[in-house]
């Protein structure tokens, strides 16, 4: 987890939080990039209507504002790429502008994958990871629910190590 | 939001009528509750975009997560379509509407 050290917010990670990182940050990467799809809920909430009930303003105003949105979030997507160490380091140091890009960024990650396991505002993530536990401790969803609990917790200590 | 889509030109003549027109009712940004943003990183949010103090971006904050939803700024239809955006970039759901 994420804290201050002087002028930059640093952590120590173990070689599967680094690769479960870079994993999820290239996926967001391709999902705007090769895999764009408009019809991927995904997609939706990452690019909201801007007029949910007007899909004629909406359109228009997508021609202006979408290909930059676009590049935001590979940037920020990218800013966790850049900051992870190379394979065998343990180390992220980031300043506060890779702090921020970091937590767009993250936030981004936790939207996607709340959308596959279709976060409730109700749901406790413990109690669902336990029932998906019993149901089957090998299916791919105790994993992704483990990975979205972890992200949370990653992205509040960054959050705290910037503001603090 | 009939004739919100054209340009906005200054009409030669003004209608003599009381009421406010349409198109000079402001426009809002809101933002809608989601399950996954953390509550904490949507004050950072507030604070950072709009440069609210603490109490009031968690006043915001709070409004969204039991309301549903909140008003986050207002004025200009263009200046909301860029608040929205920027909203977007940090992962919130916002969307833009005249009050």
């Amino acid at each position: 987890m994420f804290r201050r050290k002087g002028s930059r917010c640093v952590a120590r990670l173990e070689p599967y939080e680094v690769r479960a990182l870079r994993q999820v940050a290239a996926e967001v990467v391709a999902l705007l990039t090769d895999g764009f799809d408009r019809a991927d809920p995904v997609v939706e909430r990452l690019f909201p209507d801007v007029y949910p009930d007007d899909p004629a303003s909406t359109a228009d105003l997508r021609q202006y504002i979408d290909g930059d949105l676009k590049t935001a979030k590979i940037d920020q997507a990218g800013a966790i790429l850049a900051a992870l160490p190379a394979a065998g380091g343990t180390e992220v140091s980031l300043d506060d502008e890779a702090a921020e890009a970091w937590l767009r960024a993250l936030n981004d990650v936790r939207l996607a994958l709340g959308i596959r396991l279709e976060v409730r505002d109700d749901m406790d993530i413990e109690e669902e990871l336990d029932e998906a536990v019993l149901r089957d401790p090998t299916s791919p969803r105790v994993g992704q629910l483990e990975l979205y609990g972890y992200l949370g917790l990653l992205q509040q200590s960054l959050l705290e190590a910037l503001t603090s | 939001m009939e004739d919100m889509a054209a340009p906005q030109v200054i009409p030669a003549e003004k209608p003599e009528i009381e009421e406010v027109p349409e198109r000079d009712r402001p426009w809002v940004t809101i933002v809608w509750n989601d399950p996954v943003n953390l509550m904490s990183y949507v004050t950072w949010v507030f604070q950072k975009l709009f440069g609210y103090n603490k109490e009031k971006a968690e006043k915001l904050m709070l409004d969204v997560h039991h309301k549903g939803k909140a008003t986050v700024s207002s004025g200009a239809r263009e200046r909301m379509e860029h608040d929205a955006s920027r909203l977007h970039a940090y992962g919130l759901w916002a969307t833009v509407d005249q009050s």
